[in-house]
């Protein structure tokens, strides 16, 4: 993967209380790069999609996403607290998938995922209808577009939930542990469909998850978290094959999940 | 009964209405202003909001109303009796379904808010489009207490002379002295109209419930949780 950098953490803090989850933090993500957050429970790697996701602000550092940044704007030389117009605007290229699907219970299927683009990207409604319907095709849920999601089950939910995200063409797919709240198999079903999803477009993808084989299969790239920072940043290849730092031989052996 | 005495009646039963679905739809707007500006991002919104519901809970519906009948107009303001009725069972009553507003708000699961900022609606988008559709449903059976409680009161106004149920009934009772009649009548009359304004609430919880995609029992004392 060559190209710019997209995405860009430069020395992020975050810290809950006491708690220091995240300490003076950077990296970065290039455009279409596909990257796994692997590591322990509770080294970070939700806070890092949420921060990018703007649902939770960092102490320190910037976030910066195709040359602007997140949480700042640059007024010449000075970076300023960003205005909610500019986080908006920002936030506008990214999206995220959650653990526990989120629909929205007072839509049916299809208005879970057109309402975004007609009301955020100002999409026609045919058009929005039209492309909403293309995607939950290619979720295989062309038959519940007028269903409640109180009707689906979780993993049908999940998949109506990735449609919803890919209906607001992002550029930045997070994608949290998705399947962690399914059964196996209905995870498998899931993880083919965001195999299909990494094969057939260009989308930038943050991606946490315990799906090793997954990991493997998608992502060019993964980096290991603990304690707060990056220990080990590779290929699929380099990192589960023959893992350099101790913590992560540790870590990759405790993952039994092989999905 | 003569039909002259009947028309009080009949039309202190529309006084009683009035006040009460007047009264309902104005104690709905201060809850609704008071119950989201608790959670306001303003500190000036927040306090304002609630000083309102903290104050005028405490009030008695009789002691503002005979404020804003008789001291308001000290001040140059001389409100129709009629309306500060309305104004002062809709003050009072706001205040205790601004807490139901505040707490319905407060259930919605915040993943809900989380998936509306990731698709990037504004915050007017998802208060109207997500917190709110999903709040009512919680609101509505509190909401039919606070009902019943302003209908209720709504017997008060009779003391400032508006001529409404009550205040008819004590016409009828001077004028036949058929006081055990007269009262009894008059239970049964806010009997019913409590029973209607209960099944009119309950229609609206299975509506707005249904387009949740969740059920509510039908039967008289059925009340599920929502799940
Ligand atoms: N809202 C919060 N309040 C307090 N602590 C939090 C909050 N969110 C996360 N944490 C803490 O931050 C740490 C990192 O959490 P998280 O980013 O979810 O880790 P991971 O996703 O890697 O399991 C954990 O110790 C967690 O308890
Ligand atoms: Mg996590």
């Amino acid at each position: 993967m060559t190209g710019e950098d997209f995405i860009t953490f430069e020395g992020v803090h975050k810290a809950f209380g006491k708690n220091v989850v995240l300490d003076d933090l950077s990296f970065s993500v290039k455009s279409g790069e596909r990257v796994t957050l692997i590591g322990p429970s509770g080294s970070g790697k939700t806070t890092i999609l949420r921060m990018l996701m703007t649902l939770t602000r960092p102490d320190r550092g910037v976030i910066g996403v195709d040359g602007d940044y997140l949480y700042h704007e640059k007024r010449g030389d000075e970076l300023l607290p960003a205005s909610e117009a500019h986080i908006r605007k920002v936030r506008q290229r990214i999206t995220m998938v959650f653990q526990h699907f989120n629909l929205f219970p007072n839509m049916k299927v299809l208005r879970n995922v057109t309402e975004a683009p007609i009301h955020v990207l100002g999409k026609s409604k045919d058009e929005a209808r039209e492309r909403g319907k293309e995607l939950l095709e290619m979720v295989g849920l062309g038959d519940k577009l007028n269903a409640h999601p109180s009707q689906l089950s979780g993993g049908q939910q999940q998949r109506v939930a990735i449609a919803r995200a890919l209906a607001v063409d992002p550029d930045v797919l997070l994608l949290d542990e998705v399947t962690s709240a399914l059964d196996p198999e209905i995870a498998a079903e899931v993880l083919d469909v965001l195999r299909d999803i990494a094969k057939t477009t260009d989308t930038t993808m943050l991606c946490v998850t315990h799906a090793m084989k997954f990991a493997r299969d998608v992502s060019h790239r993964v980096l290991m978290f603990n304690e707060g920072g990056i220990i080990e940043d590779g290929s699929p290849e380099k990192l589960f094959n023959e893992p350099e730092h101790e913590r992560t031989q540790a870590f990759l052996r405790s993952v039994i999940d092989e999905t | 009964m003569s039909a002259g005495l009947m028309a009080y009646i009949w039309e202190g039963l529309g006084v009683t209405l009035m006040l009460t679905v007047f009264g309902a739809l104005l104690g709905l707007v201060f809850a609704f202003i008071a119950g989201l500006g608790r959670s306001s991002n303003r500190k000036v919104v927040r306090g304002a909001a609630m000083v309102y519901t903290e104050i005028f809970r405490g009030f008695p519906s009789l002691v503002l109303l005979f404020a804003l009948i008789f001291i308001l107009p000290q001040f140059g303001y001389q409100l129709n009796t009629l309306f500060a009725g309305i104004l002062a069972l809709a003050l009072n009553i706001g205040a205790y379904a601004a807490e139901v507003v505040r707490g319905a708000v407060k259930s919605v699961p915040p993943g809900q808010l989380e998936a509306a900022v990731a698709l990037n609606f504004t915050p007017m988008q998802r208060l109207r489009k997500v917190v709110l559709p999903q709040a009512v449903v919680a609101m509505i059976p509190p909401f039919s207490n606070n009902l019943i409680e302003l209908l209720k009161a709504t017997s008060l106004v009779s003391l400032v002379y508006i001529s409404d149920l009550t205040f008819a009934a004590q016409l009828v009772r001077a004028s036949t002295g058929e006081t055990t009649l007269v009262f009894l009548g008059l239970l049964v009359g806010y009997g019913l109209i409590a029973l209607v304004l209960t099944t009119i609430m309950r229609l609206l919880e299975r509506l707005a419930a249904r387009r949740l995609g969740r059920q509510v029992p039908t039967g008289l004392f059925a009340r599920k949780e929502a799940v």
